[in-house]
């Protein structure tokens, strides 16, 4: 019974959303909302599950004085400085998100920079990438590198100065007028070539794998016979 | 052939700091550009163009501050459109990190254009449920927003008392950093027929593509430049502008390490052969 | 004003300490990282709370009369459930909640898939071979949708119709990669951007 009844939940709510989806009336259309509001209310207690692990997690190093378990205190310290600030401004000012409060001081000044900066950080990575690792060692390797460079050149306005330079030089070429092919922007109509067509086609090719994958493993949810989400509890 | 090794291994300490100089040397120098708009986004801006006065466009904050650099200048050229043709504006969102940048933009951009609370923008804040929440106010927004985000009622604002569903919404516009947009267009444009075009960053925009050519969204906003591209369009230079020659000058040196690594890789490769 | 100067030292220091992990991982990065995670945690919990359990069950609860008020212990129940997995003898029970958002996504994706990605997308590449470029379109699905199909091997001549599909694929991920380094590179101009103007104010 104790394996059943999660089954047969997943079939009951699956099946009346498919359901619903064919007849929008009465009793699928309030009964499916109704579920849909439920799913929001749900959904927001698995965003505190995390934090019990974390808390335990960090508490255990403390505790045993394990390597580094200084910067367990200052996460720890940082959850509860966010914690009761988030409070506070909540209590005294109706919203967490009221411009000037306390909690938006911590936002503004703390999560924002941190935030940022860790993915800032891949764009130092990404060139020594491009540099150390980018190498054009096969046809398909070769391809992609040139496909990269084009709409490197194309996407900002690089490309559109290099072709200026370049047109302006053979225009001293004595019977070379290349002046008026100035405002064609080549390098950006290449892009967009590339984006509208080749990379459009590929992109919808993969997608549509992976959308039909989904579809079957959705149908094998609903089903039963797909039971990987029942494990871990 | 000391120094083609050399050169393939050269260490990353080093293109770090050339990257760093690269960025900060043009901002310093505060070189400017000429930029080309490209279809998709004179698409996107003509979206907003064609609404009438009074119309209301609902936004999705669906990004963080981690692709804020790239999103927030949307945002605020989006918004900035919007208020100078009076259009009414609902903000929303997806991802709770990213609603205080939302909050932060349309309190500037309100400023400039004189806009009120309440009468010309609301904010309705966040709730999880993602595609959920997507079909859920597809039917009743009350549902689900009962309230804004400061937890007054909508119904207290003028121009949401007419605002039940997406039938009152002429446009969606999402700014996007992940897989929302994929889902606001399955959920809430295939479903509902809601209008929409998607802001997104440039990770995000190549797998948007194919929406785009079907149809199904009516533009695309992609990157750093597409933000550029908006924001000459409504004669309003932002940081997207700003960012643009530095943009390309760091693509024309990462184009440079490609071709002098791949260079090192065939001379060393033609060497041992 | 004052506390505006003083949150944009600690931002400046914050970002500088992050960077700091391209010279070489450091006890003022990981001081910044541990921050990072400890006040991103702490926001969720906040968030939660305003954005969806006081509005959606507790408000709701008091406002609502009769069966629209208790029928909401369902979820709420269903919802404390969630927990039962940190107390091992009951970690069966969170399956009921989980079992719920499951069935609920499993529903939404079958029907959003098919209306909202198969049929249009399908649409959108059912076009007529007039121009080059939509062939160029229907022959790129069509070989990458190939390329991945598995189940049929192909031999002899008709593997060109993979490397058409490896072509198309090998040029999207061409893209992918120009368009990612742009998006990256936008991060770092954010903040160094923001360095030099909030914090030094040279421009």
């Amino acid at each position: 019974m104790r394996n059943q009844i999660p089954l047969i939940i997943v079939f009951a709510t699956g099946l009346i959303i498919i359901i619903t989806f064919f007849i929008p009336h009465e009793p699928f259309g309030s009964l499916e909302q109704r579920f849909l509001i439920w799913y929001s209310i749900v959904a927001g207690f698995t965003m505190l599950l995390g934090l019990d692990s974390l808390t335990r997690y960090h508490l255990v190093r403390i505790r045993d004085k394990m390597s580094g378990w200084g910067f367990s205190i200052v996460l720890l310290f940082g959850l509860f400085l966010t914690l009761g600030l988030g409070f506070y401004t909540w209590a005294k000012y109706q919203s967490p998100f009221t411009l000037g409060s306390p909690f938006m001081y911590l936002y503004t000044y703390v999560i924002i920079p941190l935030q940022a900066t860790m993915f800032a950080l891949l764009a130092f990575f990404i060139a020594s990438a491009a540099y150390r690792a980018f190498r054009a060692r096969t046809s398909e390797a070769t391809l992609l590198l040139i496909a990269a460079v084009l709409i490197m050149l194309g996407r900002v306005p690089l490309g559109g100065w290099l072709e200026k330079q370049v047109i302006d030089l053979l225009d001293f070429i004595p019977g070379v007028h290349l002046t008026a092919l100035k405002s064609l922007s080549i390098f950006a109509l290449i892009n967009d070539w590339i984006m509208d067509i080749p990379q459009t086609a590929a992109k919808r090719g993969i997608y549509i794998g992976i959308v039909l994958g989904g579809i079957a493993m959705s149908i094998r949810i609903i089903l039963g016979i797909e039971r990987s989400y029942t494990s871990g509890s | 052939m000391k120094f083609w090794e050399k050169l393939g291994e050269l260490d990353r300490r080093i293109i770090f700091t050339i990257i760093g100089l690269a960025v900060i040397i043009p901002l310093v120098l505060k070189i400017t550009m000429p930029i080309r708009v490209s279809e998709t986004v004179r698409n996107a801006y003509h979206s907003i163009e064609h609404l009438p006065a009074g119309s209301i466009v609902m936004i999705s904050i669906d990004y963080d501050a981690s692709s804020g650099p790239e999103l927030q200048p949307m945002l605020i050229a989006v918004l900035r459109h919007c208020f100078k043709k009076d259009i009414k504006v609902i903000l929303l969102g997806h991802w709770a990190l990213g609603l205080p940048l939302g909050e932060i933009a349309l309190n500037r951009v309100a400023a400039e254009y004189n806009k009120k609370y309440g009468e010309d923008y609301v904010n309705l804040g966040y709730r999880p449920g993602y595609s959920a929440l997507m079909v859920g106010i597809g039917r009743e927004f009350r549902d689900f927003f009962a309230a804004d985000y400061r937890r007054v009622p909508i119904d207290s604002f003028p121009f949401m008392r007419k605002v039940h569903n997406y039938d009152q919404i002429s446009l969606l516009v999402g700014l996007e950093a992940g897989a929302t947009g994929d889902a606001w267009v399955q959920f809430a444009g295939a479903r509902f027929g809601l209008k929409m075009f998607l802001g997104a960053t440039g990770v995000t925009a190549p797998d948007l593509y194919p929406y785009l050519q079907a149809g199904q969204i009516t533009g695309l906003i992609a990157g750093l430049q597409g933000a550029a591209e908006y924001e000459t369009l409504i004669k309003e230079a932002g940081t997207g502008t700003l960012g643009m020659p530095t943009q390309s000058v760091v693509h024309g040196l990462i184009i440079i390490f490609i071709i002098l690594g791949n260079a090192s890789y065939f001379v060393l490769r033609k060497k041992k052969k | 004003m004052i506390w505006n100067i003083i949150g944009t030292w600690i931002a400046a220091g914050l970002t500088i300490a992050i960077f700091s992990f391209l010279y070489k991982d450091n006890p003022l990065y990981k001081f910044a990282e541990h921050l990072y995670v400890g006040v991103s945690a702490g926001f969720g919990v906040i968030y939660v709370w305003a954005f969806d359990l006081k509005p959606m069950l507790i408000d709701r609860f008091i406002s609502e009369h009769g069966i629209e008020r208790w029928i909401l212990l369902i979820p709420a129940i269903l919802g404390i459930l969630m927990f039962s997995r940190w107390i091992g003898k009951f970690g069966y029970l969170s399956r009921l909640p989980i079992s719920f958002t499951v069935g609920i996504g499993a529903g939404l994706g079958i029907t959003a898939s098919v209306q909202g990605f198969l049929l249009p997308q399908i649409q959108g590449t059912l076009l007529p071979l007039t121009t080059i470029n939509n062939i160029i379109l229907v022959i790129g699905v069509i070989t990458t949708i190939l390329y991945f199909y598995f189940s049929h091997e192909f031999k002899g001549k008709t593997q060109y119709i993979l490397r058409v599909g490896v072509v198309f694929i090998m040029v999207s991920f061409g893209a992918s990669f120009g368009y990612t380094v742009m998006a990256r590179i936008s991060l770092l101009i954010g903040r160094v951007f923001f360095l030099l103007s909030d914090w030094l104010h040279i421009i």
